[in-house]
């Protein structure tokens, strides 16, 4: 779905992703996942942008972006 | 974000520190936590140890968020280097394998039991009210005063490290969060 606007989303910086899932336990859309125990991974389609995974993130990994959705 | 009964693992970890101060031979329980996130790692390929049931990330994020005992700021940049993370594995891997071997030394009677806990790899702490003999060998209970050292000093550093950054920097150095995810990497074949 394209509509041009802009939204919200939660990026993570993988190479410096330390795979500790913190982020996953505070999505309470369980939009972000950790893949075979080495990096955390955005659903797009799920995330909501609302930040709570960039402020847990231990490592601070996790960037808020602005994308056209 | 539904709780689910490992989300209460983190009264097993406390408990875990206080029983040390009971009967230090408690401590071998920590073993444990050694062994699973390994088996973990290796048979799943996941970091499902960290990701689930450590009670002592738990701990960390409950005292530091909850209980507010953290500033909330960004962990410095070297220390979520490669560099740090993986020296800080090593020379904690090579303090582990010093208290191997004065236990070793403790078995062959070489050695006389010492019942003082280290902290910080420095500071030895008077611990004999928690030692009431054993049924075993002493060398069994110097396993356990080092075992517990070494929880004991992982804890003091996490709870520092908590107060100054995040709630859970201390899963940005801990050794085994360190390991499991050089275990999955090996396994899921990705540099
Ligand atoms: S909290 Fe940060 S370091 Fe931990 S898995 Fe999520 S993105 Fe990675
Ligand atoms: S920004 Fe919010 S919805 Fe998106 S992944 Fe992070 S916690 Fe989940
Ligand atoms: S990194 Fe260490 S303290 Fe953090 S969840 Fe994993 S094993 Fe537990």
């Amino acid at each position: 779905m394209n509509t041009g606007k802009k939204r919200r989303q939660a990026v993570v910086e993988k190479k410096d992703c330390v795979a500790c899932g913190c982020c996953v336990k505070v999505c309470p859309k369980e939009a972000i996942t950790v893949i075979g125990g080495l990096f955390a991974q955005v659903d797009t389609d799920r995330c909501v942008g609302c930040g709570k995974c960039a402020k847990e993130c231990p490592a601070s990994v996790i960037e808020m972006r602005e994308v056209t959705a | 974000m539904k709780k689910h009964w490992y989300d209460y693992l983190w009264i097993l970890s406390s408990l875990y520190l206080i029983l040390g101060f009971f009967n230090i031979l408690f401590a071998w329980l920590g073993l444990l936590c050694f062994f699973i996130p390994l088996i973990i790692a290796a048979v799943r390929g996941t970091k499902g140890y960290c990701n689930r049931y450590c009670g002592r990330g738990q701990l960390f994020g409950l005292l530091g968020g909850r209980f507010g005992l953290s500033r909330k700021k960004d962990i410095p940049k070297w220390m979520k280097s490669k560099g740090f993370r993986y020296g800080f594995l090593i020379f904690f891997f090579a303090m582990f394998f010093v208290m191997l071997w004065n236990t070793y030394l403790v078995f062959a009677g070489a050695g006389e039991l010492k019942q003082v806990v280290t902290l910080l790899w420095t500071f030895k702490l008077p611990w004999h009210w928690a030692y009431h003999g054993t049924l075993f060998h002493p060398g069994v209970a110097q396993f356990a005063f080092g075992f517990y050292s070494v929880m004991l000093t992982s804890t003091v550093l996490g709870l520092i490290t908590m107060v100054l950054f995040k709630p859970r920097s201390w899963c940005v150095y801990c050794p085994m969060g360190t390991m499991t995810q050089l275990i999955c990497r090996a396994r899921n074949g990705k540099a």
